[in-house]
């Protein structure tokens, strides 16, 4: 399929799995963390792992907008689809992400709240069209790809007078998170988890373009490759970040091209600095409390505010104490080192956010990778 | 006084009516509902005598028996509708085990309010796909539940077939060392019925598969009465019925990426969806576990039958104390291809 399968070549995979065996020198080891979901995604989907040497190393890092957005925010979402007269609307695989007391949207659906899955923002806006007696609320998560489709339908639900149109924002912003890490005592103190280089984000780059990784890649001296989410790119991605680790080089390369520029989308850029702003703080699942890390409307838009028109909840019960969720999403650890993982925590009895989401580390692990786990252990 | 020469003076008003209570409740209504609809469609003998059973002649050989439950949204999707579904869905059924279908039941539970024209339209469907089949329905129950308190129709069905004497077929009977078997291209009816229900606009129309594939099961069985397991990868995929029959037989497997036959829009549709071809529903594929000399036969039947065109060999059972079904995928890497946690969901980037 064009597209498709230009980037799932086997026999080239096979050629940068030598290249990259080739150039990687035997004597050291290389850490690299793939800051979103979509390419743990990838490594576990297409057995990556299989293909690189030893040495090479793959952290999973925290960039999946459903492991990172922390349980008060889950918990507000379900108060606001119990709220009467409202119709919760978001994007799929937020449905089974569990709150507080094992509850999710999916299960506050089965008792009767009125939840809806949609494609795009945009449906969200039909619905709104179609129901003018009840109040729909767009429960927006993720980073900055999925921001601009909220800010347009925000733009239409003002274009069409909506008054029954509102957005929970829990947009989070990529950059905060990659410098927490960072900054994290384990990586720039303890020392405890070493990570050479970045793989950068693929949709997020496609709008806010590769500059903002300039200064990582300066200040701390780590190497980005912004790639891909089909395997080559990531393949590829391993290739140009060995290489710059063995020539001292920290510099921000950019091998998705063929959808990522320097300076990105301007027009979503402009956009979404037109209608939102930073919060001064907001708790990650696993990261803590980051700050400037996340988005809510700017006052003009408070009519479609969502946290305006309703007193949202703002607790955080915490996670559950014996979850390494945490940990895991900061690369300290992995999956396997939780006592919960495969346990009493599976996909389809979720205890904590990575393995909620098919893109989180340890569902990916679960689901792709566990024979390796026993093969070891044999 | 003059007595109307029809039980029912006035016909069932299909374009224009709907199903309301009486429809369901016994009386004069049901009546005409049953007569004028479910009876002029599936019009066979059994049927006709208008029993609360089907009475039929049946050749010697085991029985298999089967139910299942129809609950579809939307009822009607591109190459198929809920009446059609459920024809082929218990015909298949049946046929998983070797079996020639007989006959089938079908029990209606009707929403108060729901259209006589689309209820025509399944049930017409329905008796189409009946008689393509050569399967009757030899006997029906119709009930009517309130407004509210359905999901316009559901349809419940019952299947019976004979097994030909010799043909054990059964999803414990794999064995390491056997070849696995598809009939067909994974994940097109999946993909068909949730083009329509979230209104996307695919450019090419991905067409549901639905079908019955007994005649098919018929030929193989017919050369190689000693197929191990027969199972048409519904609900849950490829991915879930693979995991299923490695459970049941205590088997691991191991299947090849790149020979799974997917169709390049339906990849395309999974693509845009975040979803997997692998865990996407099909109603007329089947998969087959045989030993492996019997693969290249088997192959060949089902390529020349219109249903099994696409028929590939896909793998092969091994051993495996945690009976993990792997795939070696195109690049070359080995993962696990597990079961289906809940529901596929799509995913947000």
């Amino acid at each position: 399929m064009k597209y498709i399968d230009e980037f799932r070549d086997g026999e080239l995979a096979q050629s940068i799995a030598r290249a990259i065996k080739a150039e990687a020198d035997p004597a050291s080891t290389y850490h690299i963390m793939e800051f979103c979901g979509g390419h743990t995604h990838a490594i576990s989907r297409y057995g990556l792992e299989d293909l690189l040497p030893a040495n090479v190393r793959m952290i999973h890092g925290p960039g999946c907008p459903v492991c990172v957005l922390p349980i008060g925010r889950i918990d507000a979402a379900i108060w606001l689809a119990r709220q009467p007269g409202v119709i919760l609307c978001t994007y799929g695989d937020m449905l089974r992400v569990p709150g507080s007391k094992r509850l999710s949207l999916l299960k506050a659906k089965a008792e009767g709240a009125d939840v809806r899955m949609v494609y795009s923002t945009m449906d969200a806006i039909k619905l709104a069209q179609s129901n003018p007696d009840r109040q729909v609320v767009f429960f927006a998560i993720g980073f900055e790809t999925t921001t601009p489709p909220t800010a347009v339908a925000i733009k239409q639900a003002q274009a069409l007078e909506l008054k029954n149109f509102s957005v929970f924002c829990n947009h989070v912003l990529t950059p905060s998170a990659i410098t927490q890490i960072l900054d994290s005592p384990e990586v720039r103190e303890l020392g405890t988890v070493k990570l050479d280089a970045f793989i950068g984000p693929a949709h997020v780059s496609t709008i806010i373009g590769s500059r903002p990784y300039e200064y990582f890649a300066e200040e701390y001296q780590r190497p980005v490759v912004i790639a891909g989410f089909e395997p080559l790119d990531v393949m590829q991605a391993v290739r140009m970040l060995v290489r710059q680790i063995n020539e001292g080089r920290f510099e921000v390369e950019n091998e998705f091209a063929r959808a990522v520029t320097r300076d990105g989308n301007e027009k979503a850029k402009s956009l979404v600095a037109d209608m939102f702003e930073l919060r001064r703080v907001f708790e990650w699942r696993g990261l803590g409390m980051v700050p400037y890390s996340a988005l809510r409307l700017k006052e003009p838009y408070a009519a479609w505010d969502a946290e305006r028109r309703w007193d949202v909840p703002q607790d955080n019960p915490g996670d559950n104490k014996a979850c390494e969720c945490g940990a895991i999403l900061r690369g300290v650890k992995k999956p396997i080192d939780c006592k919960l993982f495969g346990t009493i925590c599976t996909p389809e009895n979720p205890m904590g956010s990575c393995m909620v989401s098919a893109e989180g580390a340890c569902a990916a692990h679960w689901t792709y990778g566990r024979f390796r786990d026993l093969e070891k252990s044999e | 006084m003059t007595l109307p020469r029809r039980a029912h003076p006035r016909p069932l008003d299909i374009q224009n009516g709907r199903v309301d209570l009486t429809h369901g409740g016994g009386g004069r209504a049901m009546a005409q509902l049953v007569e004028e609809l479910f009876i002029a469609a599936f019009d066979n003998e059994a049927l006709n005598q208008r029993n609360d059973q089907g009475a039929f002649e049946v050749p010697g050989g085991r029985m298999v028996m089967t139910t299942d439950g129809y609950v579809i949204s939307p009822l009607f999707f591109p190459g198929g509708d809920i009446g059609s579904l459920a024809v082929h869905g218990t015909v298949n059924d049946v046929a998983m085990a070797g079996a020639k279908p007989i006959s089938l039941s079908a029990g209606f539970i009707i929403e108060e309010g729901f259209p006589l024209s689309d209820l025509k339209r399944i049930v017409t469907s329905m008796a189409k796909a009946s008689k393509d089949a050569g399967v009757p329905v030899v006997t029906g129950d119709t009930k009517v539940v309130e407004k509210g308190k359905g999901d316009g129709i559901f349809i419940t069905t019952a299947g019976i077939g004979i097994v030909p004497p010799g043909v054990e077929i059964s999803g414990d009977k794999a064995r390491p060392g056997d070849a696995i078997l598809v009939s067909g291209t994974m994940g097109d009816h999946g993909v068909a019925v949730m083009s329509q229900r979230e209104s996307l606009g695919f450019e090419t129309e991905i067409l549901s598969d639905s079908a019955a594939l007994h005649t098919m099961v018929a030929a193989m069985v017919a050369a190689v009465p000693g197929i191990r397991v027969l199972r048409d990868p519904t609900r849950g995929g490829l991915a879930s019925t693979l995991n299923e029959i490695a459970g049941q037989s205590g088997v691991g497997m191991l299947m090849e990426e790149a020979l799974v036959p997917v169709k390049p829009q339906v990849l395309g549709a999974c693509e845009l969806l975040g979803l997997d071809p692998l865990y996407v529903a099909n109603e007329g594929k089947l998969i087959c576990i045989c030993a492996e000399e019997d693969a290249p036969r088997l192959l060949d039947i089902m390529r020349s039958h219109p249903l099994g065109r696409d028929a590939a060999r896909i793998g092969a059972c091994r051993e495996d104390a945690h009976h993990f079904v792997q795939m070696k995928t195109r690049m070359g890497g080995n993962r696990v291809v597990d079961w289906l946690a809940g529901e596929q969901l799509p995913r947000i980037c």
